[in-house]
């Protein structure tokens, strides 16, 4: 048995252990702390659904199944939420109308065996960046359609969304705005600096340098040391602007990076045979390197996107928006299911936009042989 | 043809060619020989100005080529490297296509010409124009090389060690058909090599270079009777330097009529082949097809 799979097995066989404790907690109101319920008392045929998921995994992971192993977490995937939203409606049935029903610890180490298998199983069968993205997208789609039937709202998270739907969208669009004009800015600022690092090996060390210390700085400390020279520009050091230029410095670095070393790490022979054959040097740069550097590029492009999906949460902080919003509202108040709200899809976010540019990545790859 | 004229480059305090005066003429192979770092490859590079030459003239057809733009003096050379260095992103169609489209021709003529070099370099066209340069063997790979070299019919072809990478019977193959290509089209070409056997089999002319500087320069045939110092005889091989004298003989001129037995060989069979037979037959002499018969005698005048 390989390393991975003892590993598939274990959560498994852990997984099964945290159904005892909590799978839901239901609280007095959205503020208090809530106690444990399992999923025998609030869900029987959802715990039956998720016992038969188990097994399988179990099964397949003992039987080097990859194909079992990923319908197996594919499955358990949907059943979780499934058995959450009816397990949660139970709960609330008997409860005064504050209650809320929120996901426990137990749901949410089982989401992660499940996550874990299913990444197990698609590196053991290969998949392809293609096909690991369509496994994704189909279960995204049946569990939006599950949430778009009603059958999750009674959860706690539901209700979050549903009495901040409209500021929802709005820091949704702001989010992803915010991330575009860090790319935009990103670009605009980083590809002349990167082809200059990269033509002028010996301005390399004083780019990198300056952009390394732009790196260690921490961000809401950068955002912060922004304020004041921001100020005396005469722009506010709050807002969309300020927010924006921290997180175009914070990509500077893994953008100019990435072009450097894409750039020169195209193969020696097909530039010789350009130069020989008498390409122009821009010629041989546009035709040549350029597309022999995309794939690397690309992947530095993932770095920066991802990592400004991410660092647009902590934005929030200078009034920037997006889903930090509801991070820091939820931390504020302790409402956790707040938390969520803006964590999850900010999650979600990075993992779409790290798979589709890993799949970009692929093509490319496959493109320049 | 080709002069250069006491041209040197220099890097730094170290002369990687000295003062090198070498005439290469029109329509024939001249090939550049020397172990590494001897400066043929930097010769080569020099030709179409990749290297600019330190001092020295280098004339094309009578032109100096530091006065043409190097980029127009490029396209009009043919170049072909080592590894093919294929343009991985592009099919063999549009990595042949690559002059011709710098040179603005339009897409029937392009087409027409790949086609054409595609039979000139013994690929089927239908099988590999839409291929990916990942997907060729070493050999069909560098059969490209050479394509895309010709596409603009250039007089000239600059080819550096285009057969160092390739297995001993690929490698056989495509110096048998470049010989071929350059007879039917009559090309100049100048190829660098240290392999000695290369030389011998493919050079109408070999420049030995040693250390930056030119050894000696002749027909295999005089370098390998008339070597003109000990490195070249060493490099020659020493002892195998009579067996590969051979190899550069036509058989049939020393036939004389008469019966031998066994199959008669090839009528342009080599000395060479002459014995390699008597010495498989166990016999003292073989029919040479057309000619005669040659004895084990007749190798020795």
């Amino acid at each position: 048995m390989k390393p991975a799979r003892k590993l598939v097995l274990a959560f498994a066989i852990g997984g099964a252990l945290a159904l005892l404790p909590g799978f839901l907690s239901l609280a007095p109101n959205r503020l208090a702390t809530g106690a444990g319920v399992t999923i025998f008392a609030c869900a029987p045929i959802g715990a039956v659904a998720i016992g038969v998921a188990l097994a399988m995994l179990a099964f397949s992971a003992v039987r080097s199944r990859s194909w079992l192993t990923l319908t197996a977490g594919v499955a358990l995937l949907v059943a979780l939420p499934l058995a959450a939203g009816a397990g949660a409606a139970t709960l609330l049935h008997h409860a005064p109308p504050a209650a809320r029903a929120e996901l426990g610890a137990g749901f949410w180490l089982l989401s992660c065996i499940a996550i874990l298998a299913c990444l197990d199983a698609s590196a053991a069968l290969a998949l392809n960046a293609l096909a690991s993205l369509a496994v994704a997208a189909t279960l995204a789609a049946i569990i939006a359609l599950i949430a778009w039937t009603g059958r999750l709202d009674a959860l706690s998270l539901a209700h979050e969304f549903a009495t901040h739907r409209a500021a929802f969208w709005a820091a949704f669009a702001r989010h992803v705005l915010l991330v575009v004009l860090t790319l935009a800015g990103a670009c605009a600022a980083g590809i002349p600096l990167g082809i200059l690092a990269w033509r002028r090996p010996g301005w390399r060390p004083k780019v990198f340098g300056v952009l390394n210390v732009v790196q260690t700085l921490p961000s809401i400390a950068l955002f912060g040391l922004l304020m004041t020279p921001l100020a005396k520009l005469g722009l506010s050091g709050i807002g969309l602007v300020p927010a924006v230029v921290a997180l175009v410095l914070y990509a500077l670095m893994p953008t100019v990076r990435a072009i450097v070393t894409g750039l020169d790490n195209v193969p020696a022979a097909p530039l010789d045979a350009a130069a020989g054959l008498g390409f122009s040097p821009l010629q041989s740069f546009v035709r040549t390197r350029l597309p022999l550097a995309a794939p690397a590029l690309l992947a530095g492009l993932r770095v920066v996107v991802v990592q400004a999906v991410g660092l647009a949460v902590v934005a929030a902080l200078i009034g920037a928006g997006g889903f930090g919003d509801f991070v820091f509202q939820g931390l504020g108040q302790y409402a956790l299911d707040l938390v969520l709200l803006g964590a999850l899809p900010a999650t979600a976010l990075a993992l779409l936009a790290d798979a589709l540019l890993t799949l970009a990545a692929a093509t490319a790859r496959r493109a320049t042989g | 043809m080709i002069e250069l004229d006491a041209v040197s480059k220099r890097h730094g305090a170290a002369l990687a060619v000295d003062a090198l005066s070498l005439t290469v003429p029109a329509g024939a192979i001249t090939v550049l020989l020397g172990p590494s770092g001897c400066g043929k490859s930097t010769t080569l590079r020099m030709i179409n100005r990749l290297i600019a030459p330190s001092s020295g003239t280098i004339r094309l057809e009578g032109r100096d080529t530091a006065q043409i733009d190097p980029i127009a003096l490029r396209r009009s050379i043919g170049y072909v490297i080592q590894d093919a260095g294929l343009f991985p992103h592009w099919s063999v169609a549009k990595n042949i296509a690559a002059v011709p489209t710098l040179l603005g021709w339009d897409k029937t003529r392009i087409d027409s010409r790949v086609a054409e070099l595609l039979r000139l370099v013994d690929l089927d066209a239908d099988q590999f124009a839409g291929k990916r340069p990942n997907l060729l063997s070493g050999g069909q790979a560098q059969r490209v090389g050479v394509a895309r070299a010709l596409a603009a019919d250039p007089k000239l072809l600059l080819m550096d060690e285009p057969f160092g990478a390739l297995d001993p019977i690929t490698r056989r193959d495509l110096q048998a058909a470049l010989r071929r290509i350059q007879r039917e089209t009559g090309k100049t070409i100048v190829l660098v090599t240290h392999d000695i056997e290369e030389a011998v089999l493919l050079g109408n002319h070999i420049a030995v270079l040693r250390a930056g500087r030119l050894v000696q320069h002749g027909t295999p045939l005089e370098l390998l009777e008339h070597p003109a110092d000990a490195f070249v005889r060493d490099f020659f091989g020493g002892a195998a330097l009579g067996l590969r004298r051979l190899s550069l003989l036509p058989a049939a001129a020393r036939a004389r009529p008469g019966e031998a037995p066994g199959e008669p060989l090839r009528p342009d069979a080599s000395l060479r082949d002459a014995l390699e037979a008597m010495l498989a037959r166990g016999c003292d002499r073989v029919a040479i097809g057309g000619a005669g018969v040659v004895a084990i005698s007749d190798l020795l005048s």
